[in-house]
């Protein structure tokens, strides 16, 4: 007979609970929600908004803390770009950014074309061959591949910092992986339309595939941008250098290094990265399959 | 070195790759004979890949104990280098991985020479610039070889075992490790707290998402730079921070603990948009029904995120492991390299930077190849548990 009572009593317990979950989960959390991104994103945020303001001040102004832009932009500027070549290193950053995303998206969508669409005797050791180069990360060669490339002729050029960084398993990987999800049906349509297989690619599968090139893009742009032991070794001169490496010459080893200038390079040599990174964001999110498909 | 020794050696390698292979064929109900036979095979060229280029010269009788047990140890990386990835795929054909299979599309192209000449670049490439490194790397590390010297002297494994014996080695591994570990931690929790509330439907997600994932695009190099003028003993804005609200300042580039945390706080911050991004993802992901169940179960948020939401994330929290301990191996260089340069007395200099000085600052190739390969086989244990865990499939999308 006491079990009666108790039992009421769960459920009218139960009920409001369910009610009062909910109403946490949408109302109060909000505002602590908010109040924790609006301090993780000027955490975040502060290094580089404080970079920019450093950036056009002298010395003087930065060491006295104020966080108003100063009138120093344009002698930074000067100093940066014009007395240190700045310009020049972002220059050589350009292109071997570009060439490597380009190159190395052509030749991942070629292995991808071939691990997909064709029959041939030995693929999987093929593919094998590419999968085990994901545990060999260039630094740990770096002795070896700075021998080889120094007896290729190959030391301040930009084949260097190209040629070595063309082919990688994760391209091949990514591409292979979106080919295999594309309805067969499609290349045998191209097939009985006789088109060859480099006309498959460029007619339907490219059009098919934006997003995982462009989540490859942001990926390369990014990791060649911003290369810094590589170069540091294989670039001896300034002419050829990228602008990872040319920040060093805005930095003194001696008494005081004017910070106004070398904030005001580590700013512009920040822009190109992410820029390409914000304008590729939904396609790196989607090529990655990090959003929710719906 | 000749004799009987080698070819004892090589055997008992034999051996036991046989009865591991065929273990495993037994295990799927194949043929064991044919198991052993590759297993032997393939455990008889690993120990050949490692004892060719030494000449067997760890197990000459003028060596001392730490040789033969460096031998031997050798044997073993070397047997796993070739038995690992021939069982790995073995394994993956026999469950039908589709990854593996040799059948693909019903409307595939015919022909081997297209499919050739399409792999061939890319195939070119990784042999010239990633095998043969690795390839010359080894060899490399049994010599005693100079940058720009055209002589060299084989000395066995002694850059090895010199390692084993000297303290400062030590002291690389520990820090190594240390920075590592402090960045994957800290990293990973705070990405979690901040992905865990920017993941949910509220106003303005899109903006914060962005706001808080562009550092992802900030190279390690320019962090370094920036953090330079930040963590500036004498007036920069964090000791200004501390000594107005706390009453002290930090030498923070001067003294070794404090260093090693202005590289963690760096490397940190540099890495932080990527853990959130891929929290966020995984999140999202999250079945809203668990929680709800769990919720009418009476468990209050902190047990429905440990107990439900957590454990489902652990994929991307494995691969989040391995992808900042990677950073944390390799990255941190440029960071170490703009903000303290290894120092003060080596407090901050990690094994990568290590092998930076030891081979182009003292131009010590072989010293520097022997360490690289320590730390190549650091990273080939965490890239073997990340293909055993369900990383892989976070990496490339299910």
């Amino acid at each position: 007979m006491t079990s009666v009572p108790t039992e009421k009593a769960t459920q009218v317990r139960v009920a409001p609970r369910v009610q009062a979950v909910q109403r946490r989960s949408w109302i109060p959390k909000r505002w602590y929600a908010h109040v924790i991104l609006w301090i993780a994103c000027f955490l975040i945020g502060f290094p580089l908004i404080y970079a920019i303001i450093a950036s056009t001040q002298n010395n003087a102004m930065i060491f006295s803390y104020r966080f108003t832009p100063g009138p120093y932009l344009a002698r930074n500027w000067e100093l940066a770009i014009v007395n240190r070549n700045l310009g020049n290193y972002m220059l050589n950053s350009t292109i071997v950014a570009v060439a490597v995303t380009v190159g190395k998206t052509v030749l991942s969508l070629l292995a991808g074309l071939a691990f997909v669409y064709f029959r041939f005797p030995g693929k999987w050791l093929v593919f094998g061959f590419v999968l085990l180069t994901l545990m060999m990360p260039t630094e740990i060669l770096v002795v070896a591949l700075f021998r080889l490339v120094i007896n290729l002729g190959w030391g301040n050029t930009y084949l260097a910092l190209i040629v070595p960084f063309l082919a990688s398993a994760t391209g091949a990987f990514l591409f292979r992986q979106h080919f295999s999800n594309i309805p067969a049906e499609l290349s045998e349509a191209a097939q009985l339309d006789g088109a060859t297989p480099l006309q498959f690619l460029w007619k339907v599968l490219v059009p098919l595939s934006w997003n995982t090139i462009g989540a490859l893009a942001v990926i390369q742009f990014v990791y060649v941008w911003n290369m810094y032991l590589w170069p540091a070794l294989i670039i001896q001169g300034q002419e050829r250098q990228v602008v990872q490496l040319g920040l060093r010459t805005l930095m003194s080893d001696d008494v005081m290094t004017s910070y106004g200038p070398l904030m005001l390079g580590a700013v512009i040599a920040s822009i190109p990265p992410v820029i390409v990174f914000l304008l590729l964001q939904k396609q790196f999110m989607s090529g990655f399959q990090l959003t929710r498909d719906k | 070195m000749s004799g009987l020794v080698p070819v004892l050696i090589i055997v008992l390698a034999a051996i036991f790759g046989a009865v591991y292979m065929a273990n495993v064929f037994r295990r799927y109900r194949r043929n064991i004979a044919v198991g052993g036979l590759v297993g032997a095979a393939s455990a008889t060229a690993g120990a050949l890949l490692v004892m060719l280029p030494l000449n067997f010269c760890t197990f000459e009788p003028e060596r001392q104990t730490i040789d033969r047990v460096f031998g031997f140890l050798l044997l073993a990386i070397g047997v796993g280098l070739v038995l690992w990835p021939v069982n790995w795929f073995i394994r993956q054909r026999f469950e039908g991985n589709p990854l593996f299979a040799t059948q693909t599309q019903p409307g595939a192209f015919k022909g081997w020479l297209t499919p050739a000449l399409l792999l061939l670049p890319t195939l070119a490439i990784l042999a010239i610039f990633l095998y043969y490194p690795i390839f010359d790397t080894f060899s490399l590390s049994v010599l005693l070889a100079r940058l720009g010297a055209r002589r060299s002297v084989f000395v066995c494994v002694d850059n090895f075992t010199s390692l084993v014996t000297d303290p400062s080695y030590h002291n690389t591994v520990i820090i190594t490790l240390f920075i590592s570990f402090a960045i994957v931690i800290i990293g990973l929790a705070l990405g979690l707290l901040v992905a865990s509330m920017a993941y949910q439907p509220i106003t303005g997600a899109r903006i914060y998402r962005t706001l808080l994932i562009w550092p992802y695009a900030i190279s390690p190099a320019v962090a370094g730079v920036i953090f330079l003028l930040l963590f500036n003993p004498a007036g920069g804005f964090i000791n200004y921070v501390l000594s107005n609200t706390f009453g002290f300042s930090v030498p923070w580039l001067q003294d070794p603990t404090a260093a090693r945390w202005a590289i963690i706080a760096t490397s940190v911050w540099k890495s932080m948009g990527f853990n959130i991004l891929f929290y966020i993802a995984g999140l999202q992901n999250v079945p809203n029904d668990l929680k709800e169940s769990a919720a009418i179960d009476g468990a209050n948020a902190l047990q429905r995120f440990w107990y439900v939401t957590f454990p489902l994330l652990s994929p991307i929290t494995f691969f989040l492991i391995i992808t900042n301990m990677t950073y944390a191996f390799f990255e941190t260089f440029a960071t170490i390299d703009n903000l303290t340069r290894g120092g003060p007395l080596n407090a901050t200099t990690t094994m990568m930077y290590r092998i930076y000085q030891i081979g182009f600052v003292n131009q010590d190739l072989g010293k520097a190849a022997a360490q690289s390969i320590v730390l190549f086989v650091m990273v080939i244990g965490l890239t073997v548990l990340q293909f055993r865990s369900t990383g892989s499939r976070v990496t490339y999308g299910a």
